[in-house]
């Protein structure tokens, strides 16, 4: 991490980043999610630049139309003069580790236009909706400059609600016709909307949805924000504006980057992601014989998972005391 | 990090696409699902790509290797898109072509810089091995560009 060559290299990425460079910014991103040679240096140099971007995160079940509605909400967003970054995050295959990302697919329409950056993240392994380096990635688009960063979620279920920690606004998105609608956006999801979203508007029961949703909220106690519920036709780009009015109007409520409002207990979590994050990284890369033996116990059956996690701790943590 | 043996090294990018105005996507379907159950991240598209739009996604997404799949004569655009990439500074990226490409335009492109054409036919194994050879050397290149 110290040699001095990738300091140098790391040095030359940063500024070429904050010049707003897309391809700097390409590398960048490589080497946040690879946690390469340089990555610290780079996540130390951009802190001094963050907070100018509008973070908006987009989450919902699977197709519900979530890329469509981006791609739309990128249009609106391009006509009142905004520069866009935006992040599809697309499952990892827990088997193979491979992935196939084509949120990209719905967002043609906006393939040739320089003021929009997409990048497509796989999750690799992590789970909560997002990939563990998605954060970083957000800041990383932040320092380039980009006005507003969009963060598209996996088609998530009832608790990944993970989004909610890193958008300024996040937008839930749901659909008419997908089962059991409110099953599908019960507890958790819900409770993270600042806007609500019932896409696919033109089907039959969209404005049903849209009833069952606000008759949802009504039941929240008092002190709990507005949440305003859209119907939206993304193919169509019907409900788009009143979306991005929404979206705004939010932004503005909170004045300014609602990340500068982070509570320390959100930071707390964060930070325990980040801490997780490498000690996972480290145990894999690890020679450690220790450990080597502990994993021979757990295959024999002599000892079960959580209990070998804790003995690696207790001696990892015992080392470092 | 390279001399790790726990380590996985980050998994390979690949784009899959189309250029051009044929709409035939099987095979590039197909490979797309190889590379991905190879442990590879495939950035897949619609077909009917410009070569403008390629490029911009080819930077975006950082990827090490583009495959295009060919079956009606788009592949005589590739030529156009390796200039495009060595104008965008992303002449490291390998390009590899496949589908129904005649002999004859075959030594065309590899002469313009593609890195490697496959004839119907072509196993599993070897587009695999192939694509992740190309990564791996696209990476080395980049790192020492």
């Amino acid at each position: 991490m110290t040699d001095r060559p990738a300091a140098a290299a790391g040095g030359k990425l940063l500024e070429r980043l904050l010049d707003g460079e897309p391809a700097a910014l390409a590398k960048a991103i490589t080497l946040i999610e690879n946690a390469g040679t340089g990555a610290a240096q780079v996540l130390a140099g951009i802190q001094s630049r963050l907070g100018h971007a509008l973070v908006i995160g987009v989450t919902g079940p699977p197709g519900a139309g979530k890329s469509t509605l981006v791609s739309a909400l990128v249009g609106e967003l391009r006509r009142r003069g905004k520069s866009l970054g935006i992040l599809a995050v697309d499952p990892s295959s827990p088997l193979s580790g491979g992935a196939i990302l084509g949120d990209r697919i719905r967002m043609a329409e906006h393939a040739c236009d320089s003021g929009v950056f997409v990048r497509s993240l796989a999750t690799r392994g992590h789970v909560g909706g997002l990939s563990s380096a998605t954060a970083r990635v957000v800041d990383l688009m932040d320092a380039a400059g980009k006005d507003v960063v969009i963060v598209e979620t996996v088609g998530a279920g009832q608790s990944d609600v993970e989004v909610a920690q890193l958008a300024d606004v996040t937008v839930v998105v749901c659909a008419p016709g997908l089962g059991d609608e409110i099953q599908a956006i019960k507890a958790g999801i819900l409770e993270i909307a600042d806007v609500l979203v019932v896409n696919k508007a033109d089907l039959p029961n969209a404005e049903r949805t849209v009833t069952q949703l606000q008759g949802m909220l009504s039941l929240r106690g008092p002190g709990t924000a507005t949440v305003p519920v859209i119907a939206t036709t993304a193919t169509e780009g019907r409900g788009v504006t009143e979306l991005s009015d929404a979206v705004e109007a939010r932004a503005e409520a909170l004045g300014g980057s609602a990340r500068a409002a982070r509570t320390l207990a959100q930071i707390r979590l964060q930070i325990a992601d980040s801490a997780a994050e490498l000690l996972r990284r480290q145990l894999n890369d690890s020679d450690d014989d220790g450990l080597h033996a502990l994993c021979r116990s757990v295959q024999r059956g002599e000892l079960d998972l959580e209990n070998a996690a804790r003995q690696y701790l207790s001696g990892y943590l015992g080392n470092k005391a | 990090m390279s001399d790790s043996t726990k380590s996985i090294s980050p998994p390979p990018r690949v784009l899959v696409t189309k250029i051009g105005l044929d709409g035939h996507d099987r095979g590039s379907r197909i490979v797309a699902a190889y590379l991905r159950d190879a442990g590879m991240e495939v950035i897949y598209t619609a077909p009917w790509q410009k070569i403008e739009a390629v490029v911009k996604l080819a930077v975006e997404e950082d990827v090490d290797v583009i495959g295009v799949s060919s079956l009606a004569t788009d592949h005589l655009l590739l030529p156009d898109l390796m200039a495009a990439l060595g104008e965008a500074g992303f002449g490291h990226v390998k390009v590899v072509a496949g589908g129904i490409i005649p002999d004859g335009d075959e030594a065309e492109l590899l002469r313009a810089g593609v890195s490697r054409v496959f004839h119907p036919g072509s196993p599993r194994e070897d587009i695999v091995a192939t694509v992740g050879d190309l990564a791996t050397q696209a990476r080395a290149a980049c790192a020492n560009g």
